[in-house]
């Protein structure tokens, strides 16, 4: 499918470049996504490595396992295939409240170390499971108290109320989020069936 | 309401860098060298995910640089106009699934054009707060264990982004139109 899609994208854009007699835009947007990604990660390094730093301290002293069995009840409908003593626990409950807070740079080590421990119950490495899938929804609809980035976006157009959206944008990604868990439960029962 | 999270989320990160090491230490870890073995093990992650981002940032770069994500708009332009969609929230919706800084860029432009107490302003910086970057999210989280197959996490994902603007459109139309 990835596969798929990887190609479809690179073959629609030499299409488009190339039937309007403009090929070179190819090379360029090839040269720059991949500039792109090398400066997303080195952005996104010094924070990754200070919070799985952060993280060490925690699963080193018993709090990260603590933290995990405490919430393990409350998510235990989201994530039915996880065993309630999971340590991937603990990662979800933080990438949620990181994301909530619009921490958005301390969500995601929170959250990749929630995967790797997903990972290591998963059945089939180089497959998505069911809980890895719910994890990755709770990240993609991003609801969050505070929209940091946007409110800063209006607030420097000249915005009378800059945070006056807030309350629809949790909505409405409260919205697609359910509508996301939904189709995923769907498509778990629909899977098993087979 | 939006000053207490906006002191809550000055407070979580401070108080967390200093109540991790401190429950450590009182549990006898040897906090400075965890610490430092946990950001080598962040530093192998990032080295484990840069193939897949810059494998798919490539891919979304040509498609969106070239003209083809122009083609598609103008495929669904129709239709986003018989629903009533302003013609410049369109592009935003499509690209905003994407990539997140071509989309933080647009909504600015737009917000310029329009000004950002317009309605065009306020729905799309709906759109732009209401969800992430879902290529992003799902090159880097799966691209940090390695899984190829995503089974129906796009399609889930996409279809997530897609109620959300829809939520969004709606409750903007219902507050402002």
């Amino acid at each position: 499918m990835v596969n798929l899609i990887w190609f479809l994208l690179l073959l629609a854009g030499f299409a488009a470049a190339a039937w309007q007699g403009n090929i070179g835009l190819v090379t360029q947007a090839a040269f720059a996504g991949a500039n792109k990604s090398v400066s997303l990660i080195i952005s996104l390094a010094g924070v990754l490595m200070l919070w799985l730093g952060v993280l060490a301290l925690l699963e080193q002293s018993g709090l990260l396992a603590k933290l995990g069995r405490f919430f393990a009840p409350l998510l235990h409908r989201l994530f039915p295939e996880l065993p309630a003593d999971s340590p991937a626990f603990s990662g979800i409950v933080l990438n949620f409240c990181a994301n909530l807070l619009g921490l958005g740079n301390a969500a995601t080590p929170f959250g990749l170390q929630a995967m790797q421990e997903l990972q290591r119950l998963n059945p089939r490495p180089d497959t998505a499971s069911n809980s890895m899938i719910t994890l990755l929804l709770l990240n993609t609809s991003a609801v969050t108290l505070l929209p940091t980035t946007v409110i800063a976006l209006r607030s420097s157009a000249g915005s009378a109320n800059p945070a006056e959206i807030v309350g629809l944008c949790i909505l409405s990604s409260a919205f697609g989020l359910a509508v996301g868990l939904l189709a995923h439960t769907l498509c778990r029962r629909l899977g098993r069936g087979r | 309401m939006a000053e207490i999270v906006l002191e809550l989320s000055q407070w979580a990160i401070p108080l967390f860098l200093i109540l991790a090491p401190l429950y450590a230490l009182f549990k006898g870890v040897d906090v400075y060298n965890v610490f430092c073995e946990g950001a080598a093990k962040g530093f192998a992650l990032l080295v484990q995910i840069l193939p897949f981002l810059l494998g798919m940032l490539i891919a979304i770069e040509v498609f969106s640089v070239s003209g083809a994500m122009q083609l598609v708009l103008g495929w669904l332009e129709p239709w986003a106009n018989r629903l009533g969609l302003p013609p410049d929230i369109l592009p935003l919706a499509v690209l905003r699934s994407l990539s997140g800084s071509g989309a933080l860029a647009l909504c600015s432009q737009i917000l310029e054009t329009h000004g950002p107490d317009s309605f065009v302003g306020r729905l799309a910086t709906t759109m732009q707060g209401s969800t992430d970057t879902t290529f992003y999210v799902l090159t880097v989280y799966f691209g940090s264990v390695g899984v190829l197959r995503y089974r129906h996490a796009l399609a889930v994902g996409l279809l997530a982004d897609l109620a959300a603007f829809a939520a969004a459109f709606w409750l903007c139309s219902m507050v402002w139109g």
